[in-house]
This record gives structure tokens, C-alpha cells and sequence, in this order.
């Protein structure tokens, strides 16, 4: 009873409040938006300044009797980068200066000789500039796809060197520098060894030496069939097949949607909770309130239950605007209600512990601010990109915070990953219950 | 019969003695007075009077059926609800079986009834301390605690407080106000309570005090018994 007053007074101040309300349903639907934009939409290329050194007629090269036309490995680039083509590296180097791309790329002159010699590695020119986050960019956009280039390539020197072993093995026409020569090749070197050395006398001394060169020929025959498919091999040594081990991999545009939904569900439950508890100190009713009337159980309780309807209110709205962009399993919308009511109500349990602590609804707002926003940072940390010992620590903070629990929940409702959804609600639980006693621990007069 | 009886009443925070063994009673329709200077333990015995805080020793008598209204030094009330959205939301608190008439009630006998749809935060100090007040008295209490209910008022506003309480008293309500204005407890006081240091160092009428110390002027008198015993 005392509950079901306190909450309806509460929403009715929420509801004069009309900066807070418009925040309340303008946030959600902002970030629904934008989010769905950002998932649905293809990224953005980083401009990079692009110039082409080779003159067009040295843009195809000769290996053997194979031609590689460089500007395909241009494509191959362009794929990662929106090139705003320059006419000289002066150009390029100011572009990138004054900010208008972010890096240059320049394709050095003797690249087709480099690559023709075959003798020795050929370099492309990469001049970066900008914060590190674009720098990190666009050196793994270049990189990756000159990964790619250079398998594309490889596997042309491969079959070059194909042709040659075929040339070695059988015999044919080799063209070179606008001659013809007829190679014999050594399957036919060894049929003409085996016919001179039948033609010779049985006694003939030269009979034993023919033999010699005549089972070379034949182990050189078996040997560089083999030898095929080693170069093959060195073309593309590492080829990646994957398994999951367990549960079901989460796609990371889906991922991001439950990350979204986590950080917002947070910020609402515990600024709302944490505020609308310190109002109560702030507008002297709280004492009020604790001689009799209310018990701070009860208090607490409406705070957290404030703060997790409000909170998932929000969230749910968010979910049903980003569902018009992303595909949602929508057949699952009681399990995301039940994540949410669980994330909320821990997000609102740690919220009241806050709020329980200051005495203005200012500083129980910079109080949630402060301690949440690490929390999202450090949860999102992956595994790998710290030490085990570092991560270690991590997880624990994690662990006695609602984000990371929150987020598996999320998770595990919206795209059914790993770890379950129970395992998850049950973390959230015992959250809940430990910031419940720790803000009624702090609410003793 | 006593509406209000206090016997050795102490609480300690700590090792620190707030209020020291104090003991009075008051009858129905009767004022009581607690005077004293900063950081006696006013407060915190009026806390412990209302049952907001819990006394470390002692005893404390109220009548069975009515309890204690309580208004506290600084307006506690909500500042986005209107004056009758605050009565009502502490008239169902208290359990009161109809609610909506003893806002009725309480709107007329304490002028508000035309402010009644407006918001506390845009009222006036005076009207916002009176529904600090009426709230302490929407349960029709048998004793009302006040805790320096003037020390924000202008005096005219100050005379039309104690004539709403005044009104109160004189329909049998007993009330207990602390206060630092020692002309306001000798005007409507009949029983002064003199703390200092949570001990409790006079318990009478404010004559009496004046006839302690040899002195008409009674702000003169409680001075020069505090300076008596060190305060």
C-alpha cells in the first residue's frame, strides 16, 4: 500500500518534471535511430590521398608467359578506402597535413619492376596522420587488403612458376625477350636417353653413364610434379577454418544492440534511482517519511522499482526502434522483458545504494556518472587484449558490477548467446540483493 | 492524564551523549517549550519525541489511540505536488481511513484552500511552512512537535502561525516547539524545557525561570542561567 502511494507520487513528480519526461522519450528514440542507422548502413571509408606512380603503359607486367595488370591490386585496395586521387606527393602530403584525408597512399614508379625481378620484396608508401584511432584505422583497412593483394598475387607467381616446372617437365615453346625456344623438357630427354642407350652396344662403356643421367631425368620427373603444389602451399601457407565450442556465436551488429540496450537501461535505473532517492533527502521529506510512516525497506524497494519500470520502459522502446532497422527475434520479447526487469532492478539496487549515500540529487548524478561509465569500459574489455593477470582483476570488478551480468542477460535474450540466460539472471540476483542491503545499510538514521 | 510523558530519556551516538536523561510530561492542551543554545540536543530530542530516532535508555508515554504529529525545522514537504497532492499523499501514509476529507479539513483550517491546486515550490516561506505544519497535523494528532517552526518567517507571518496553532491547542492538542526566539516560548509556552550539552538543566514555567534568576526579562534570565552552569 505504502509502496503503490510512493510510486504513484513519484511518478507524478517525473511527470512535472518535462525536461526529465522529453529526456526520457527523446533519448531512447535518438539512440534507436542512430543505431539502427549505424548497423543498417554500410561504414564509412576512410579518405585516404591516392597516387599512382606507374606510367599506364608499365602498368602490366610480363612474368614468364603470364601478365599481371597492377591497378586489379588497386581495386583490391579501394575496397577498404574511399582514395581521393592526387596528382604528386607534394599534393598528397598536404591533404593528408590539412586534415581532408587522413592518410596517403603512394604507389611507387618501379613497383612493376620490383614485382617483375621477382628478386626482391616491392613496397607501396603509406604517410599517416590524425588521432591514433584514425591512424589505427586506416593502417588495419590498408594492411588487411594489402594482405589480400598479395595473396591475389601470389597465387599469379604461383601459376607462373606453374608454367615453368609444366616447361621443365614436358618440354614447349619459351618466349623471351621476342625469341622462341623449343625446350625439350625432361620427360622427352629421358625417352631420348632410354633410345640411345637401346641403340648402343651391349658392351658399350657409355651405357652405364647414360643409365646415370637417364634415372636422374626419371627422379627429377617424379620430384617436380610434387613441387607444384609446395609452391601452391607458400602461396596461401594458413588458411582459417573455425569452430564455436560452445553455445552460439553473437554477430556484432547484434552484439552492439545489447550493449545499446545495457547502457541505456543503466543510465536510466540508476540516475533515476539514485535521484529520485536523494530528492527525498534533498526536499527533507526522507526524515519525514522514516519516523513511522515508511519503512526504509519499502522506501528502497520503490526507489529500485521506480527506477527498473522506467528503465525498461525506456529500453523496450529503444529495442522495438532499433527492431525496425535490425532484425530482432521478436518471438524471444518475453525474455527481453525479463533481462530487462532483472538488469533494471540490479542497475536501480546500485542506484539507491548511491543515492542512499549523498544528500543532493546533483551528487548522487555525478555519483552514478563517475562509478557507471568505467564500468561500461572496463566490461567491454575483451579477453586478449590484456594480460591474463590484468584481465583476472577486471573480471572481478566486472563481476560485482550490474553491467557486465546485465549485458549477458541482454545478450542472451535478444540473441540467445552463451552464457545462458538463467546463469545470468541469477548473477543479476545476488547483485540485487547485496546493493539492496548495502543502500539499507546506509539509510540507518 | 499526561498526552506526553518523557522519563530519563538519553541517546548516544558513539561516545558522544546527544541528550542526557530527560524527563517531563505534558497534559492535553498544553505548550512546551525547549530552549536552549546551538547544539543542545533541541533536535534530536524531538526526533526521539517523534519516533524518528530510537532512544539508547529511557521511557517514553503517549496516549494509545491518537499519536504524534511532527513538523520538522526545515519544510519537508514535495515541492512538484501541489498543496492538497501533499496532504493527501501523507494522509494515506498515515492510514487515515478517509483521506480526501481530512485534506478537506485541513485546507480549511489552515487557509490553503484557495492554493490548494498549486505547487508547493511556487508558494511562499510563510504558506509552504504552514503545509509543512498542516501535514504534521493531518492525522489529528494528540501531540504536535515543532522544531523552530518560525526561524524562516517574517512576523506577520509568525503571528498567523501561532494563531493556527493556538487554535490547535485550544481544541486540545499538545504541543512541544523548539525554538532560539525566548519571547516566542514566553508568550505561548506554559512549561520551558532548558537543555544545554543534552542536559537538561530547567524544567518549569517560564516565571519560574525569571524568579531563578532574579529577572523580568526572560531572554535576560535563561542567558545569565546558562552563564551560572558553564554554557
Amino acid at each position: 500500500m505504502a509502496l503503490a502511494t510512493l510510486l504513484g507520487k513519484d511518478l507524478r513528480i517525473l511527470r512535472r518534471s518535462p525536461v526529465l519526461v522529453g529526456l526520457l522519450i527523446v533519448y531512447p528514440i535518438a539512440i534507436a535511430v542512430l543505431i539502427g542507422l549505424a548497423l543498417s548502413s554500410s561504414p564509412a571509408l576512410p579518405r585516404v590521398a591516392f597516387l599512382n606512380e606507374i606510367p599506364p603503359s608499365q602498368a602490366t607486367i610480363q612474368l614468364g608467359s603470364e601478365k599481371i595488370n597492377t591497378t586489379r591490386y588497386e581495386r583490391e585496395l579501394f575496397q577498404a578506402i574511399q582514395p581521393v586521387p592526387v596528382s604528386s606527393v607534394a599534393q598528397a602530403l598536404d591533404d593528408v597535413r590539412d586534415g581532408s584525408t587522413i592518410a596517403a597512399l603512394i604507389i611507387p614508379p618501379e613497383l612493376p619492376e620490383e614485382l617483375a625481378s621477382a628478386a626482391q620484396t616491392a613496397y607501396v608508401k603509406v604517410i599517416y596522420n590524425g588521432n591514433a584511432v584514425n591512424q589505427s584505422l586506416v593502417e588495419t583497412a590498408i594492411e588487411s587488403k594489402l594482405a589480400q593483394a598479395n595473396g591475389l598475387l601470389a597465387a599469379q607467381l604461383s601459376q607462373v612458376a606453374d608454367s615453368y616446372i609444366d616447361l621443365l617437365l614436358t618440354g614447349g615453346n619459351l618466349h623471351f625477350l621476342g625469341n622462341t625456344y623449343d625446350v625439350l623438357g625432361l620427360v622427352r630427354a629421358r625417352t631420348m636417353l632410354a633410345a640411345i642407350a637401346d641403340a648402343l652396344p651391349a658392351s658399350s662403356p657409355l651405357r652405364a653413364r647414360i643409365d646415370i643421367v637417364e634415372s636422374f631425368a626419371q627422379i627429377a620427373v617424379s620430384h617436380l610434379g610434387g613441387s607444384k603444389r609446395v609452391i601452391g602451399a607458400v602461396a596461401a601457407p594458413i588458411a582459417v577454418r573455425q569452430q564455436v565450442l560452445s553455445g552460439r556465436r553473437t554477430p556484432l551488429s547484434n552484439y552492439a544492440v545489447a550493449v545499446a540496450v545495457a547502457v541505456s537501461l543503466m543510465f536510466v535505473c540508476i540516475l533515476l534511482a539514485s535521484g529520485m532517492l536523494a530528492l527525498e533527502r534533498e526536499e527533507n521529506t526522507l526524515e519525514r517519511l522514516r519516523r513511522g510512516l515508511v519503512g526504509a525497506g519499502v522506501l528502497l524497494a520503490e526507489k529500485a522499482l521506480l527506477g527498473a519500470l522506467v528503465g525498461m520502459a525506456v529500453s523496450f522502446a529503444m529495442l522495438c526502434g532499433i527492431g525496425l532497422f535490425v532484425p530482432l527475434g521478436w518471438g524471444r520479447a518475453e525474455l527481453w522483458l525479463l533481462a530487462m526487469a532483472a538488469g533494471g532492478l540490479a542497475f536501480a539496487a546500485l542506484g539507491v545504494a548511491m543515492g542512499s549515500l549523498v544528500r543532493e540529487v546533483r551528487a548522487a548524478s555525478l555519483l552514478a556518472l563517475l562509478v557507471s561509465l568505467p564500468l561500461v569500459f572496463l566490461a567491454l574489455v575483451p579477453a586478449a587484449s590484456v594480460s591474463p593477470a590484468l584481465y583476472d582483476v577486471i573480471r572481478a570488478v566486472s563481476a560485482i558490477f550490474p553491467f557486465k551480468a546485465a549485458l549477458e542477460a541482454l545478450d542472451a535474450a535478444v540473441n540467445q548467446s552463451q552464457p545462458s540466460l538463467a546463469a545470468a539472471l541469477a548473477h543479476l540476483l545476488a547483485l540485487i540483493v547485496g546493493f539492496g542491503a548495502l543502500a539499507r545499510l546506509a539509510l540507518r538514521p | 492524564m499526561a498526552s506526553l510523558e518523557a522519563r530519563g530519556l538519553s541517546k548516544r551516538f558513539g561516545d558522544r551523549v546527544a541528550v542526557r536523561d530527560v524527563s517531563f510530561a505534558l497534559g492535553r492542551g498544553e505548550v512546551l517549550a525547549i530552549i536552549g543554545p546551538n547544539g543542545a540536543g533541541k533536535t534530536t530530542l524531538l526526533s526521539m519525541l517523534a519516533g524518528g530516532l530510537e532512544p539508547s535508555s529511557g521511557e517514553l508515554r503517549l496516549p494509545p489511540s491518537r499519536g504524534i504529529g511532527w513538523v520538522p525545522q526545515k519544510t519537508a514537504v514535495y515541492s512538484k505536488l501541489s498543496v492538497a497532492e501533499n496532504l493527501l499523499l501523507f494522509a494515506r501514509l498515515e492510514g487515515i481511513a478517509d483521506a480526501d476529507a481530512a485534506v478537506d479539513g485541513m485546507l480549511e483550517q489552515t487557509g490553503l484552500r484557495d492554493r490548494a491546486g498549486d505547487e508547493v515550490g511556487t508558494l511562499s516561506g510563510g504558506n509552504r511552512q504552514r503545509v509543512n505544519i498542516a501535514i504534521g497535523l493531518i492525522s489529528d494528532p494528540a501531540v504536535l512537535l515543532l522544531d523552530e517552526p518560525t526561524s524562516a518567517l517574517d512576523p506577520r507571518q509568525r503571528a498567523r502561525l501561532w494563531q493556527f496553532v493556538n487554535a490547535r491547542v485550544a481544541a486540545g492538542t499538545s504541543v512541544v516547539f523548539a525554538t532560539h526566539d525566548i519571547a516566542e516560548a514566553e508568550r505561548y509556552a506554559g512549561q520551558l524545557l532548558v537543555l544545554a550539552d543534552g542536559e537538561m538543566l530547567f524544567a518549569g514555567s517560564p516565571a519560574d525561570l525569571g524568579a531563578a534568576e532574579r529577572e523580568s526579562d526572560l531572554e535576560r534570565a535563561f542567558v545569565a542561567f546558562l552563564a551560572e552552569r558553564g554554557h
